[in-house]
């Protein structure tokens, strides 16, 4: 309920006021509850909505309005946490940083689960595969050194541009979920561990990044991309994700030949 | 956050009566993709990658010599209606090619299986359909590999 609308907005527009704001627009929600159907329906339902508010507003309206059974994660609500990545109208997308008006309202706008991980309860995932893949690349700065650090480990700005771009990653699992190779047996690392492993590995103070090329040297690792480049078009933050993957397949190639 | 009201959605009471019981509850919903210890096999080797750079290499000399032999088999000399007996046993007079006709059939061979074997793995999801599969495209590959270097390389001319 910390969601930034302002009071007007709840309340239902004058009938036939000229220059209202709010349109009528459909959501077609997947719903799913195992304890009461095994499988999963489409459930339609009719908002009136400004349209420059976002999926998640609606997402709300209809959970605290219409139906309190809808279930979705959502944390932060601008787009920071990366609770909320779903997928929208086909394509992955954060819910709180998705405007209705840009997802031509005047069709029924699809509302999914992420794909390749299994639906607990209408739009939540089990995320746990997701985030063991990102845990198997050891995210977190290894150095050979093992006493206490005295002083701070320094980098040149330089140093710091290389891995800039994928710093930027939320772990919302968009771009994931999006890779058709992930879909299949879901043994494939997924562009958000290479992401992150790509972090480290191109980070001067770090020392570990051979381990962790060899553990994307693997059957499953970075040499199942298929540059299909879903996982660029998900990402929510605007990581070149397969460029990233690329440069990790070149580091692979320069330091073993 | 009202729920007194009962859901006008179909799904079900959110509170209330239940389909399960502590005694009777829900099934549990296996993940179906779990990564585990086990899974997946560390495979310790560099397989992958080769077979990746393989790909692209191959590629690039493919384009050189199926083009080459399009243009020379359907194109130049009077085109398609020229190949016959006479046709590829002058060719294969010269070491010049049946040395491309042997790397064509090689990296062609090798690249289309190791093609079709990416595709296996990508869109097989049974271990077992997938080892069948697998299988049949190697024994494919390797009687059509074997076939065609015996016959390039015992060709008689003079058969008949």
């Amino acid at each position: 309920m910390a969601t930034p609308v302002m009071e007007k907005n709840d309340s239902a527009p004058e009938p036939g006021f000229a220059d209202s704001p709010y349109i009528t627009v459909t959501f077609r929600v997947r719903r799913f509850n195992p304890e009461v159907a095994a499988e999963a329906t489409w459930e339609d339902f009719q908002l009136e909505i400004d349209p420059k508010e976002r999926v998640l507003d609606a997402l709300h309206k209809i959970k605290w309005d219409l139906d309190g059974s809808l279930t979705f994660r959502r944390s932060c609500a601008h787009g920071i946490c990366g609770s909320d990545a779903m997928r929208i109208n086909g394509k992955n997308r954060l819910a709180c940083k998705t405007l209705i008006k840009d997802l031509s309202p005047e069709k029924p706008i699809t509302v999914e689960p992420i794909k390749g991980l299994t639906v607990l309860k209408d739009l939540v995932v089990d995320m746990e595969p997701f985030f063991q893949a990102y845990r198997d690349v050891m995210p977190f700065l290894i150095t050979k050194d093992t006493n206490e650090p005295t002083r701070e480990r320094l980098q040149s700005a330089e140093d710091r541009e290389r891995f800039d771009d994928t710093t930027k990653c939320i772990l919302c699992a968009a771009c994931t979920s999006s890779c058709p190779v992930f879909w299949n047996d879901g043994q494939y690392f997924g562009p958000a561990a290479i992401v992150n492993a790509h972090r480290f590995i191109f980070d001067s103070r770090d020392e570990a990044g051979e381990q962790r090329l060899e553990i994307l040297n693997d059957r499953d690792g970075v040499w199942r991309c298929r540059t299909t480049f879903n996982c660029t078009d998900a990402c929510p933050r605007g990581i070149e994700v397969t460029k990233a993957i690329a440069e990790v397949k070149r580091a692979l190639i320069t330091r073993r030949f | 956050m009202s729920t007194t009201e009962s859901p006008a959605s179909g799904i079900g009471p959110v509170e209330g009566a239940s389909l399960y019981t502590p005694d009777n509850p829900a099934p549990l919903i296996e993940p179906p993709r779990a990564r585990t210890k086990k899974t997946p096999k560390s495979t310790r080797g560099n397989f992958e990658m080769v077979a990746w750079l393989f790909m692209r290499l191959s590629g690039v000399v493919l384009v050189v010599l199926v083009l080459g032999h399009l243009l020379i088999q359907l194109v130049l000399d009077g085109g398609v209606s020229k190949i016959g007996f006479a046709f590829v046993a002058g060719r294969w007079a010269s070491p010049f090619w049946q040395v491309w006709d042997l790397a064509m059939l090689w990296l062609a061979m090798l690249h289309g299986a190791n093609g079709l074997r990416t595709v296996i793995n990508d869109y097989a999801e049974r271990t077992n359909t997938r080892l069948w599969l697998k299988g049949l495209l190697y024994t494919a590959t390797v009687f059509t590999i074997l076939l065609g270097t015996l016959v390039i390389f015992t060709f008689d001319p003079n058969i008949r």
